[in-house]
């Protein structure tokens, strides 16, 4: 499978703090692909660096294979790269309707696009008056993905998104993280490694700004030693 | 939580309100009188609402605080004197003899004039200064000194009295007993429709709904795919045009003069904080209370030894409704 996202020994500072130390990330087409590792580890900042909103100082960032260091945000999102934040970001005082609106491009369909996002999250079409502060975490979360499918993506990076949920809306949610898959690659960043275990094809560690390890999901699933060492669950 | 300080906002606004009319019904002592204050309220309000919206909008979606918005205002109204005027450095009384016509020559020559200055401070001034609030504050201040020095140069320092005559600004009408100018009634009026305007831009425009999404997170819209940057020139242009076109309004009322700004600004800052910051609700609402309080102060500051007391009053204003609600009648949640 050839590489939608090609990472390579990229370093990132925030502020004068090194927070990224030669990080590299292969992405297949049509993957879902996990950020593993522990809490401060350097996973958000590694979607930030693909995002442009924390740019690296060095190293290479290839999306379709097209440089995506030196672009801004703005840039890089209309290259089909969407990006749902951790702690979902979505516009509290915005309706779901504009939440969505906003993430419209060009002359696209934008009725048509809301409907078929309404297939995926049913929920939304009922609350499509709302703010989006008066949402439930989980409605917001969805909110969230779904904003990043208004335009026509390749590549979804997702940070987080079973954070702070019930238990059943997780599922929802990995049901319809697995079928977006069949329309876009999706990079993820989860904590919960039971979630990332049974969505993900492809594993990467982040540990202390590096990356040391990747490889099949099956292949990490295997290895508790590696689980214990790396992520801290048995 | 967010409806308790909402209603606790619209509580505070009908009770000040309905305060400020009585004290304005007690010293006017005549309806006529009353209604006079009143219109001079709306007016006063309507011409600070010219100057704070654009504060207001600019601080919310880019967090810079635009001292040189007074700046705008009183450019505003030296462009819309000039052109006017015989003698100015645009001098249209010959190609354009009719003044009616001319005014509105003059008012969309200083919602140009605003605009332009506006693009050029945004884009050659304030974008490398992005990421240094306190920086945007001292450039936005000096920019408002240079302007008022290069408006000196051109006009010279004399403030000018509007003089030249035209239609509206002469007419009066008779209510209550008591002549009510009609051109006061013309600046309520169009202060009306932008407030109206904006509003419907902000809420049923695609323009509009980025706008107030970017108000809360500028850096999430960036991430959607929208050049923020252009936005933020957009906004600040918008926002200095309209000052610009408060002054051209206000000139024939209150002339020109290089200290016109400045009262302005202040007051409009008041109005913003009243408000509540980057709330565009909050700043129509503030600005009407704000010229109401200034009215109802002029009028019961008549015969009094308290000459002072309209200019302190939009302060005191601003200090009663911080105490009651210390983010703003809509700041924070209640936006």
């Amino acid at each position: 499978m050839s590489a939608i996202l090609e990472i390579r020994d990229i370093h990132t500072f925030i502020g004068q703090f090194h927070i990224l130390e030669n990080v590299s990330v292969s992405v297949p087409k049509g993957s879902i692909t996990v950020l593993l590792g522990r809490n401060g580890a350097g996973k958000t900042t590694t979607l930030k660096s693909i995002m442009g909103i924390t740019p690296p100082a060095s190293g290479s960032i290839t999306f379709n294979g097209q440089s995506l260091v030196g672009k801004r945000p703005y840039t890089i999102a209309q290259l089909g790269v969407g990006y749902v934040p951790e702690h979902r970001a979505i516009f509290r005082e915005l309706s779901v309707r504009e939440n969505l609106l906003v993430a419209q491009r060009g002359s696209d369909d934008f009725e048509r696009k809301a409907d078929a996002v309404f297939e995926l999250f049913p929920d939304l079409k009922r609350l499509y008056s709302l703010p989006g502060g008066n949402l439930s975490g989980g409605q917001q979360q969805m909110l969230a993905i779904a904003r990043a499918l208004i335009p026509d993506n390749h590549l979804l990076l997702i940070d987080e998104p079973s954070e702070g949920l019930a238990p059943v809306i997780i599922e929802q949610l990995m049901a319809a993280i697995e079928k977006l898959s069949a329309q876009a690659t999706i990079l993820l960043v989860e904590q919960n490694f039971r979630v990332a275990s049974k969505l993900a094809d492809r594993f990467v560690i982040i540990d202390d700004g590096q990356s040391p390890i990747s490889g099949a999901m099956g292949e990490l699933i295997g290895d508790e030693a590696l689980i214990r060492r790396y992520l801290g669950v048995t | 939580m967010v409806r308790t300080s909402r209603n606790t906002s619209i509580v505070a606004i009908i009770a000040i309100i309905i305060a400020l009319l009585a004290v304005g019904w007690i010293t006017a002592g005549s309806i006529g009188n009353f209604g006079i204050t009143v219109m001079s309220g709306l007016f006063q309000g309507m011409l600070l609402f010219l100057v704070a919206s654009g504060l207001s909008i600019i601080f919310g979606l880019m967090d810079v605080l635009n001292f040189a918005q007074g700046a705008y205002f009183m450019i505003g109204a030296y462009v819309a004197y000039d052109v006017q005027h015989v003698g100015g450095v645009i001098d249209l009384t010959t190609t354009i003899p009719d003044p009616n016509i001319r005014f509105v020559f003059a008012v969309i020559a200083a919602i140009i004039v605003g605009a332009g200055l506006g693009v050029i401070l945004e884009r050659g001034l304030l974008r490398p200064l992005y990421a240094r609030p306190v920086f945007q504050l001292v450039l936005t201040f000096g920019v408002s000194l240079v302007l008022a020095e290069i408006v000196q140069f051109i006009w010279t320092t004399t403030p000018y009295s509007w003089t030249e005559t035209f239609g509206i600004r002469e007419s009066f009408f008779t209510l209550f007993d008591q002549r009510f100018s009609t051109y006061r009634l013309f600046v309520i009026g169009m202060g009306v429709v932008l407030i109206v305007g904006i509003a419907a831009l902000l809420r049923y425009t695609r323009i509009g709904i980025i706008i107030r999404a970017g108000v809360e997170d500028s850096g999430m819209v960036e991430a959607l795919g929208i050049n923020v940057r252009a936005i933020f020139t957009l906004v600040f242009t918008l926002g200095c045009a309209i000052a610009a076109f408060g002054g051209a309004v206000a000139a024939p009322f209150l002339g020109a003069s290089s200290t016109i700004g400045t009262s302005f600004l202040l007051q409009g800052i008041a109005v913003v904080v009243l408000g509540g910051m980057g709330s565009y609700v909050g700043t129509a609402v503030g600005s009407v209370m704000v010229g109401l309080a200034i009215a109802v102060a002029q009028s019961a500051a008549i015969g009094t030894d308290f000459s002072a007391l309209p200019s302190i009053t939009p302060m005191l204003l601003l200090i009663l409704v911080l105490l009651i609600r210390p983010s703003g009648l809509f700041g924070g949640n209640a936006r």
